[in-house]
């Protein structure tokens, strides 16, 4: 196998353990972008502790499935239940859902005009109602844990790519969720940087952090996931352990996917 | 053949650089002669300005600023440079400043408008240079010295405004006492000083038109009867609807309420100041009134509209946008007619709003309807992922829209915002219309109708321009300096 972000760190499983409690419950869950049918009849359960790789060819809907679960994204028919709480139109639902959910953005979406220890510590500060001292305590515990503390008081404009998605790894943390959303976290970084913030995550997924990961690291879903989706066309074409995934798809749309991504 | 290797053997030293390359002659090949065209226009922009200086430069030279009438300066200058020679007659300035600055004032009671003028930077301060403590005491001392400056000078001029009724030297030590204990503020509590600011528009206003002091105290009570509402209302019925209540509630007490309460305590307690009417105000203090109110009113206003145009309610959309497209299709002078003429039809029977309250009501919408496109288009640049970035964070709207979005819009939109504020400041010009003394055209005219100064033309235009120059010019420097601030965030 070629792929260039393999990993190659021994993984620390010890706290990696999937409970029996639901985390997240979808079920019979379709969206439209208009007369688009986007997500078609979508059923998951995820358990908490989960790792979960999703990935697919471009459009097929992964990156709005995973916004529909914080509700970045609103479905049209079906269910989508997170820790308990139904996802429907009701804004407090939707706020506590989304205090409770992390998400991480393919283009980092930091705040520009606030220095890295702000961006941490807005959300806890406004949303949880932490007093500051406290909020710039833990954010600067999260950034240790992500390896940059040195960076709290500059800007996220002075930071590179990698840096800048592990703030926004860390200002998700700061929030203390239960469960991570990646929305593509390395597609925008130079290669050199993919591996840092790869690091990142494996260390959440070693903490038993719940996590979807909507990502083409093949390398990442293979040594951290326990359970990878392939979607295409708006569907779950095929979901199953990363070994029996990659070594033995059953799909021929799953194995022409793997062979294009993998090949080279 | 030449040889393939080559080893250099000594370094060269730098040279200096040919003459073309250098310098003036640089400089001026590169902008003003880069082309035959160029060459011309620079030659022909030259001879205009030499033309221009040459016919005017006499004319401001030969200046009189000591005589009594046009005539006399006149003969003055007859005198001075031989018949049929030119010069400007500031001795209009000199005799009539007070009428551009303050209009019919009654002058005994000049300190008060120059207080409430001084109070006007202290309070503006804190939110001009966002709470640097060092600028905010600079600020503040200047603002003392100079109105100290200003009142000697007044009283040197109007002798009467000492023995004034409700002025004199305690009056002048009251000034100085309250604007020394400001400095002082300034210096050792900073944030103390927004204290002023809220409470200023009550200030400014008690001190230019006088009268009760519970009529201002009243018009505040109902903006706590308002925050009263909103936090009560707010857990129940949500922040739009718990807003609506408040403003409802205030209404009620504005309009129905307020003035039985006022009159009742001030029955009780008469406290209060010289009322002076509306009709007295002129020149750049009303310029001023106007200007500076609808400046600071229409920004939450135009912010406000921004973000009901772009709303998911299609009723508040709907109504955002009627009221933009509505103010901006209509000329001022219209919204300005309205205010004189029509207003009053649309309120309650009885109540008699001043022109001065009308206008200001008019002029701030017409801007706040500018305001808002200009912000609009600052939100527009933001990126989608700036937005969902607060909501993946569980801000609700209110939250993002303060500590995320606006905070970058505005600063997009600031070139915008400025010169609606500068483009607002010169239009108040246009209030001469309706009658009242604006400074270019309503003091102009009362001043020529005197006798004395019947048939000047020149000089009050440029006293009056010099002035709005120093006026605008300020702000469009003080949105460079803002921009300049606020860019080193980015780097």
């Amino acid at each position: 196998m070629s792929d260039p972000h393999a990993i190659t760190r021994e993984i620390n499983r010890s706290h990696m353990q999937v409970s029996d409690e639901v985390a997240i419950q979808i079920t019979n869950m379709n969206k439209w972008y208009g007369q688009f049918h986007v997500l078609r009849d979508i059923n998951m359960t995820v358990n908490r502790g989960e790792r979960i790789v999703i990935c697919g060819p471009s459009g097929s809907g992964k990156s709005t499935l995973i916004r529909c679960i914080n509700r970045l994204e609103e479905h049209q028919a079906g269910q989508i239940v997170v820790d308990g709480t139904e996802l429907t139109s009701d804004l407090k639902n939707i706020d506590k859902v989304r205090s409770e959910v992390g998400m991480v953005f393919q283009h980092f979406n930091l705040f520009p005009h606030l220095t890295i220890l702000e961006n941490c510590t807005l959300a806890p500060i406004w949303v949880r109602k932490i007093p500051r001292k406290e909020a710039e305590e833990t954010a600067m515990h999260y950034l240790s844990k992500v390896k940059i503390p040195e960076q709290a008081h500059k800007y996220p404009g002075q930071l590179s790519g990698g840096q800048q998605q592990r703030v926004a790894i860390a200002r998700s943390l700061c929030m203390k969720p239960r469960i991570m959303l990646f929305d593509e976290p390395t597609s925008a970084l130079d290669p050199e940087m993919i591996k840092e913030v790869l690091d990142t995550m494996i260390e959440l997924a070693e903490e038993g952090m719940t996590m979807l990961c909507v990502t083409h690291e093949m390398g990442f879903a293979q040594a951290v996931a326990n359970r990878v989706i392939f979607m295409d066309q708006g569907q779950i074409v095929e979901q199953n352990e990363p070994k029996e995934f990659f070594n033995n798809p059953q799909s021929d749309r799953t194995k022409l996917f793997l062979s294009q991504i993998l090949g080279h | 053949m030449t040889k393939a290797t080559f080893v250099r053997k000594e370094m060269l030293p730098p040279q200096e650089a040919p003459a073309s390359q250098r310098g003036a002659i640089k400089w001026a090949r590169e902008n003003l002669f880069s082309s035959p065209l160029n060459a011309i226009l620079t030659i022909l922009g030259l001879l205009t300005v030499v033309l221009l200086v040459k016919g005017a430069l006499p004319w401001l030279l030969n200046g009189v600023w000591e005589a009594g009438s046009l005539m006399e300066c006149r003969e003055i200058i007859a005198a001075r440079h031989g018949e049929g020679a030119t010069g400007a007659c500031w001795a209009m300035v000199r005799e009539r400043w007070h009428q551009y600055l303050f209009g019919f004032y009654p002058q005994p009671l000049f300190w008060r408008p120059t207080l409430a003028f001084a109070l006007m930077f202290v309070a503006l301060a804190p939110v001009l240079y966002l709470g640097n403590r060092t600028v905010n005491t600079i600020m503040a001392g200047v603002v003392t010295v100079l109105t100290v400056l200003a009142l000697i000078g007044i009283s040197v001029a109007f002798p009467q405004a000492i023995a004034g009724a409700d002025a004199g030297v305690a009056a002048l030590l009251a000034v100085v006492i309250v604007l020394g204990a400001l400095t002082a503020v300034a210096w050792l509590a900073p944030r103390k000083l927004m204290i002023l600011t809220l409470l200023y528009p009550a200030i400014g206003f008690y001190l230019l038109w006088g009268g009760s002091i519970w009529g201002p105290i009243g018009a505040l009570a109902g903006f706590a009867i308002l925050a009263l509402v909103y936090s009560l209302t707010k857990g129940q019925l949500g922040v739009v609807v718990g807003t609506g209540a408040g403003v409802v509630a205030a209404m009620v007490w504005w309009l129905a309420v307020q003035s039985h309460i006022t009159g009742a305590l001030h029955s009780l307690l008469p406290f209060s100041i010289t009322h002076v009417d509306s009709d007295e105000f002129g020149g750049f203090l009303l310029a001023f009134v106007i200007g500076v109110t609808a400046i600071a009113a229409s920004l939450p206003m135009g912010i406000l509209l921004a973000l009901g145009r772009r709303s998911d309610m299609p009723l508040i959309k709907a109504l955002s946008v009627g009221f933009i497209e509505f103010i901006r299709g209509v000329p001022l002078i219209t919204m300005l007619f309205t205010a004189s003429l029509l207003l009053q039809y649309f309120l309650p029977p009885r109540t008699n709003f001043d022109l001065i309250l009308r206008v200001i009501i008019l002029v701030t919408f017409f801007s706040a309807a500018y305001i808002a496109e200009v912000v609009r288009g600052g939100l527009a640049a933001l990126p989608r992922g700036q937005y969902e970035a607060a909501d993946a964070l569980g801000l609700d709207y209110w939250q993002a829209q303060r500590l995320i979005i606006m905070p970058q819009a505005l600063k997009i939109s600031i070139p915008g915002i400025v010169s609606s504020f500068i483009g607002l400041f010169k239009d108040t010009t246009l209030v001469a219309l309706v009658g009242l003394h604006d400074p270019l055209q309503g003091v102009t005219k009362v001043v020529r109708a005197a006798i004395e100064w019947k048939g000047i033309y020149w000089e009050p235009y440029i006293f009056v321009g010099l002035i709005f120059f120093a006026c605008c010019f300020s702000m469009s420097r003080y949105s460079m300096y803002l921009e300049r601030k606020l860019k080193r965030d980015h780097r």
